[in-house]
């Protein structure tokens, strides 16, 4: 985290002139930032951080999304957060022991494997290349002992997440692919170590080098498709009020959430997020309650009011009385539904992992009966050996171990350029089955919009004025859809918390706010003095691409439902504007599991598209989902696909690719299947040399890696 | 045949530089956020290390 990390010529000045987040400032706050996404932000993020007194840095890493501060006195990361919001830059606190934001030493690892081997087996291919090229006597000799000497400490070193994982399914009596290429490893590396010391012409290192390189390759592309699905459990649990404004009597006081007991007062600040389920006490406000129901219109809450944990409180102070706490709450049983909905998903066992089960003991036997059989025929135990090596060596699951991670990072970056992030490595195996796609409606196929074609101009400029500074959504979708509008001049702003904005303009009084409060009927008005009050239309429009997108999926064979959390009217009109003939509206978080297991259980292989924290359970239980780059945070962890543009058009493509990166991990294993059949006969006849099991190794790995990167082509 | 003795050290330590200069950069936490570096160079902010 140096600023010497951005700034190439600045690498070979002394480590101390360098400004260092870890060493300036006593102690460190890592926040999230889940919107930041260009220079622009960082740059505004650590300005805006390093103006405040007693943060000695600011640094912000994009791929991760969080900003590391050092501070020189303690801060409330409390202080900091309202600062950026201020900026206008949503950020969170970041429970490090949840969110796992400890640095990936199992991946710079790897990493560093990775190095060592390839930079030994570069060594040693080149001391081989002369010793195949007819290099004998004393030469060879030499040169058999400088490989063993570069190869040994480098095999006991980089291979060692093969030998610990082998170990670990040994200890358990099972087989897995790290057995045989453990076994393949210590063998070679062991035989030729035999073979160099008595003089013997053979020597496997370069093989046993290869194979480990080869293989680490795999591992790390494997593990870095891994690394971003961030349990989706895990990130709900982090939305949770950590400290909430306790009333007794007189006195207030913070106190931890996990210290309230049922009949406590908690005091609620307009914006903040309900902590626990109650009853409201006193105050009026309007609650957004978008989490638990994806409905987007604001409820009323007055005294008398239940509300439940994760709600978020708009207009008004409210007290309320808890009824339940701690793990009883709404949130934390939401959050325990959607675990349960993920332990399902991690059931799949990769194509990989099913080719594994079969091919491990096929190798083993393979190998111990040439084994035998050479020792029954010749009754030589070095040459039995020898060809048992050669046997290991030459069925190495070197293609096998890259023919599913190259195939998934090359499609992964074809749908990354065409706005798709691939967040799970078995994504692409899971959605290339899906025959029945399950769509949310608000957020997902459509985003509020204000029509504003009813107004005239002179009302739009005062709406956008009333409106440009309000946090209620109406408010934004309202000022949203007058963008371009010069607002008009008002002043004395003032605003009603459940009813709407007042404010003055020319001498007269202007109102925007809910019908009752204007004394007309329901639904959103402006008043201007005391003429008619005009309503405005809120309504949610299609979102771009969503009409193709619904033909295009309807065309490719799948079958297209809607599930919706709002009302049975705008449901319908979407559903029929879309043509999808199945639908369901009023729709809670568990009745959306419950339908995704219902046609689960009727055999469908079901994706999900939806983006609202009311999704994350369906997300989750789906055999497949996708969420877009607005969905809640934990709605994008629960899904294995995350859409970056408001366009819908990308996703069209989704199951074409996910399809041909099948297709292509099959041939994948077909092509693996071919060499092996090749050259186990050889190797089984005792013809195998090392030069062989060399150029069979790498030709088989590179016709696996060049057979993916086709995927970059047309499907 | 003599040239080897200078010739088999030679390629090692070229290999072991670029060995090297690749731990270090890895060490020093140069592959954290590949995404915000790539932007960063863009940037047109003095901001710099402390000179």
């Amino acid at each position: 985290m140096t600023h010497a990390a951005v700034c190439p010529a600045c690498v070979g000045l002394p480590d101390g002139t360098l400004d260092k987040a870890a060493s300036n400032g006593s102690s460190q706050i890592i926040l999230a930032l889940p919107a930041i996404h260009c220079i622009a932000c960082i740059n505004g993020v650590e300005h805006a951080l390093r103006r405040l007194d007693g943060v000695a840095n600011a640094r912000v890493n994009l791929s991760m999304k969080r900003v590391t501060v050092g501070l020189n006195h303690p801060i409330p990361p409390e202080d900091l957060i309202d600062t950026l919001e201020l900026a206008g830059f949503e950020a969170r606190v970041l429970d490090t022991s949840l969110l796992g934001t400890q640095t990936d030493s199992y991946g710079s690892g790897l990493l560093t494997r990775i190095a060592i081997s390839g930079f030994a087996m570069m060594n040693v291919m080149l001391l081989s290349v002369a010793v195949w090229s007819g290099a004998v006597g004393a030469t060879q000799h030499l040169f058999h002992l400088i490989s063993a000497s570069i190869a040994l400490p480098a095999l006991a070193y980089a291979a060692q997440p093969f030998f610990h994982n082998a170990w670990t399914a040994l200890s358990v009596r099972k087989l897995n692919m790290d057995v045989p290429i453990s076994l393949a490893i210590i063998l070679a590396a062991g035989m030729s170590l035999f073979e160099t010391f008595f003089g013997g012409a053979q020597a496997y290192f370069d093989a046993a080098l290869s194979l480990t390189f080869f293989l680490l390759i795999g591992r790390y592309l494997d593990h870095r498709s891994r690394k971003a699905a961030a349990s989706a459990a895990a990130q709900l649990s982090a939305l949770e009020v950590p400290r909430v404004m306790r009333v007794r009597g007189d006195v207030r006081d913070m106190v931890d959430f996990g210290d309230l007991v049922v009949g406590d007062l908690v005091h609620i600040l307009p914006g903040g997020r309900i902590p626990v389920d109650g009853v409201i006490t006193a105050g009026n406000s309007q609650l957004d309650r978008s989490l638990l129901t994806g409905e987007s219109r604001a409820h009323n809450a007055t005294t008398g009011t239940v509300v439940t944990a994760g709600e978020v409180n708009m207009t008004g102070p409210l007290t309320i009385r808890a009824t339940t706490v701690g793990a009883d709450t709404t949130l934390r049983k939401m959050a325990t539904m959607v675990d349960q909905a993920e332990a399902v998903r991690n059931r799949y066992t990769a194509i990989a992992d099913r080719a594994a089960a079969i091919y491990a003991p096929a190798v083993h036997l393979l190998a111990l009966v040439a084994f035998l059989a050479w020792l029954a025929i010749s009754g030589d135990l070095r040459l039995s050996l020898n060809i048992a090596v050669a046997v290991l060596i030459i069925t190495c699951p070197c293609a096998l171990g890259l023919a599913v991670p190259a195939v998934s990072i090359t499609a992964a970056g074809r749908l990354f350029r065409a706005g798709l992030l691939v967040k799970d490595g078995t994504a692409l195996e899971r959605l290339a089955e899906v025959d029945t796609v399950v769509f949310d409606k608000t957020g997902t196929l459509t985003m509020p919009a204000a029509a504003h074609d009813a107004l005239d101009p002179q009302a739009q400029s005062i709406a956008l004025a009333l409106t440009q500074n309000a946090t209620h959504p109406v408010s934004q979708a309202i000022a949203a859809s007058l963008n371009g509008i010069a607002p008009a001049q008002i002043s004395g702003q003032q605003e009603h918390p459940g009813k709407g904005l007042s404010a003055m303009w020319n001498g007269r009084q202007v109102r925007l706010g809910s019908g009752a409060w204007l004394g007309v009927k329901s639904g959103t008005y402006l008043q201007i003095g005391d003429t008619a009050p005009q309503k405005i239309i809120v309504r949610s429009t299609l979102r771009e691409g969503a009409a193709d997108l619904i033909g295009a999926w309807q065309k490719a064979g799948l079958a297209v439902h809607l599930v919706s959390g709002d009302d049975a009217n705008e449901t319908q009109r979407i559903a029929a504007a879309l043509g999808i003939t199945t639908w369901r509206a009023g729709a809670d978080p568990t009745e959306k599991i419950r339908y995704i297991q219902a046609l689960a259980n009727d055999g469908a292989k079901v994706l999900m598209v939806g983006d609202g924290l009311n999704d994350t359970g369906a997300l989750a239980a789906a055999y497949a989902s996708v969420s877009p780059a607005t969905a809640a945070d934990a709605s994008r962890a629960a899904s294995d696909v995350v859409l970056l543009n408001d366009s819908l058009l990308p996703l069209i493509d989704l199951p074409l690719v996910a399809r041909a990166a099948k297709r292509r991990i099959i041939e994948n294993f077909a092509i693996s299947a071919l060499y092996n059949a090749v050259a186990i006969p050889i190797a089984l006849l005792g013809f195998a040399t090392p030069l062989l099991a060399a150029i069979a190794m790498s030709a088989s790995s590179i016709t696996v890696l060049l057979n993916a990167l086709r995927l970059r082509g047309r499907v | 045949m003599n040239i080897l003795v200078i010739l088999i050290p030679v390629s090692l330590v070229l290999g072991g530089i670029g060995l090297a200069a690749f731990l270090w950069s890895l060490r020093s936490n140069q592959y954290d956020d590949l995404d915000g570096d790539a932007w960063r160079i863009l940037s047109e902010d003095d901001d710099g290390p402390k000179p």
